[in-house]
């Protein structure tokens, strides 16, 4: 099993129950979820009064990022028959069927001698009364307790879907201030639900686009701290920041290789835009394109050998998939309109783009190979797709027309369901889905 | 004497129409006694002449940016009108570094619009080298559609962001 973030000890498997063989319930995220499946997650059962706070913290929310996904529904705890007052008592099924729950999320919260918490689960199909999977349990600080509550939620996502969870990650993006033509930047970033926000930047010059490295120790954005636009890379266990390209030149559209010891950017020669390829260690330089058309926007397959980037040389802006150590490249985009920021799932299957057509900006989907192309969300302006660490849920900003237009950040699952606005305090755009946290 | 009051030149600049210059090539060997000839003497808002080698005759007089059709960098005649007369006066002024900005309106993509506003920036820089101002007194920097100067969604503004703007160094001009 993999291992879990820092302090965090997992998981004595506890009592091993009979795993049913019939049926269990199982949701399929690509057919898209018409109605979310109802569950109920009564407040884990404090083993102490001092855990009775942060047993109902954690409950709340494991039970928020289940509901946020779309997919399942939470019946309210103002609803429910029984109560679960024990972790190990068994679970009287009788209570839950009435409330058509499907599954029941019952856990348990204790406060060791030591300060650390302990914190147990069990995922029950109601319909079969079965156990789904085994318990398990973790151990860790208690600072860390929304780490837990997300990974909690994360097993019993894959548990129901099959897909990996990725409620267990965070979101870098631009917050935006002021006036739509003085808007202030910064760089943020908050868990994934919007929880422990920070700002790394300040707003004194403007910035574009974060982008985190695979192991979510180090950003990319373009800074203009130097009047014009030049890639970054900011480490934020130091706080040590470098620029990727030679003083003066203009850098633009980073993103890290899936090993994250190469990154692959726009820079400009002249009126001319091209792709390169930066050694960060080295400052090596690799040109991929030779074009005088524009390409940019390029994005890594997860298994590093190709590269999928936008270019205009047929006239209009287009899809093209190139070996990663350059050359021609094979377009991949056959639909109407204009089709820009591609961004390769981490699960390799699907390419997220951003479409133009008719005069409206679309998020969609497609295969590498342009086959399947689905449009999930529509609107007057939206782009920028960043895939959660599963590849099954998609955040990109929207833009709102007019003068008082601005943006925000949203999410939609690959089936063009549970579009979502997610909470920032203010204007937010450009967001960046980080790698599940270690 | 004539009598224009700034903001409105600026608007029929803007269009190509405030330039009294049949032939912009006679503009070529520059200099404020033919810029003045050519557009007399201007008065600004507040009835005060303005100094043809003032920043603000440059900002405002000939203009100090040229627009583009969407998703297009090529320069139009008007905006090469006004390249013409910017030439002259930069070479008349000798204006120390002179940054060229490129800017696109909001109906693109963020990288996208980099490279077009880049690409309009480099079409400026271009002209004005063959009009006889030396490449390393241009930089260009390219905005995107990071900052608009008009905010609606709609024709109206867009065709006033898809611009390119020649800022001079700090100090130039009279």
């Amino acid at each position: 099993m993999r291992r879990l973030f820092g302090a965090l000890v997992l998981a004595l498997s506890l009592a091993v129950s009979a795993l049913a063989q019939q049926q269990p319930l199982r949701i399929t995220i690509t057919d898209g979820v018409r109605e979310p499946i109802p569950f109920a997650a009564p407040a884990f059962v404090p083993e102490s009064p001092a855990a009775a706070r942060i047993a109902a913290d954690i409950t709340q929310v494991l039970a928020a990022d289940l509901s946020n996904s779309g997919l399942f529904r939470e019946i309210p705890a103002a609803n429910h028959i029984g109560q679960i007052t024990s972790f190990d008592a068994p679970v009287r099924f009788a209570d839950w069927r009435p409330l058509e729950a499907r599954f029941l999320v019952v856990g348990s919260v204790a406060v060791r001698e030591d300060a650390q918490l302990i914190v147990r689960f069990r995922l029950w199909d109601v319909d079969a009364g079965v156990e789904l999977g085994t318990g398990q349990q973790f151990a860790g600080e208690p600072r860390i307790w929304r780490r837990m509550a997300h990974r909690i939620a994360d097993i019993a996502y894959e548990r129901l879907t099959g897909e990996r969870g990725y409620f267990n990650s965070r979101i870098a993006f631009v917050a935006e201030e002021g006036p739509k033509g003085q808007r202030r930047k910064r760089l943020a970033v908050m868990d994934q639900d919007g929880a422990n926000l920070s700002y790394l930047t300040g707003d004194e010059t403007l910035l574009l686009a974060p982008r985190w490295s695979p192991d979510n120790r180090k950003i990319l954005y373009t800074s203009y701290a130097t009047g014009r636009p030049e890639v970054r890379e900011l480490d934020l266990v130091s706080g040590n920041e470098r620029s990727l390209t030679a003083l003066g030149q203009v850098s633009f559209a980073p993103r890290y290789s899936p090993d994250g010891r190469r990154v692959v950017l726009s820079a400009n020669e002249g009126g001319n835009t091209d792709i390169y390829i930066v050694d960060p260690a080295t400052g090596a330089r690799t040109r991929l394109t030779r074009a005088l058309s524009i390409e940019t926007a390029p994005s890594f397959s997860p298994d590093s050998a190709q590269i999928v980037f936008e270019s205009d040389r047929s006239g209009s802006q287009q899809l093209y998939v190139m070996p990663s150590n350059g050359g021609e490249g094979t377009r991949i985009s056959q639909g109407e309109g204009r089709y820009g920021t591609p961004v390769w799932s981490p699960t390799g299957d699907l390419i997220a783009f951003t479409k133009i057509l008719n005069g409206r900006f679309h998020i969609g989907v497609m295969r590498p190979d342009g086959s399947g192309e689905r449009l999930l969300t529509g609107s007057f302006l939206e782009e920028a797709p960043s895939w959660a660490p599963n590849g099954r849920v998609i955040t990109f900003f929207r833009e709102t027309q007019g003068e008082s237009g601005a943006p925000q950040i949203w999410s939609v699952d690959v089936s063009g369901r549970s579009l979502r606005q997610l909470p920032t305090p203010g204007f937010a755009s450009d967001p960046a889905w980080s790698a599940i946290l270690e | 004497m004539r009598r224009i009051a700034g903001l409105t030149c600026i608007a029929l600049l803007a269009l190509g129409a405030c330039s009294r210059g049949d032939n912009p090539d006679a503009l070529f060997d520059g200099g404020d006694r033919q810029i003045e000839d050519q557009f007399g003497t201007v008065l600004g808002p507040d009835g005060q002449p303005i100094a043809p080698s003032s920043r603000q005759f440059f900002d405002e007089v000939i203009g100090d940016r040229v627009f583009f059709a969407v998703d297009e960098h090529q320069l139009s005649q008007a905006a090469t009108a006004v390249l013409d007369q910017q030439a002259s006066w930069l070479l008349a002024n000798a204006a120390g570094t002179i940054t060229i900005e490129g800017h696109a309106d909001e109906q693109g993509t963020r990288d996208y619009n980099i490279a077009l506003s880049n690409r309009r920036a480099a079409a400026v820089r271009d002209y004005l080298v063959t009009r006889g101002i030396p490449d390393r007194q241009l930089t260009i920097v390219p905005f995107g559609k990071e900052r608009p100067v008009e905010i609606c969604s709609a024709e109206a503004c867009y065709s006033k962001n898809r611009r390119a703007v020649t800022v001079l160094a700090p100090g130039a001009g009279a």
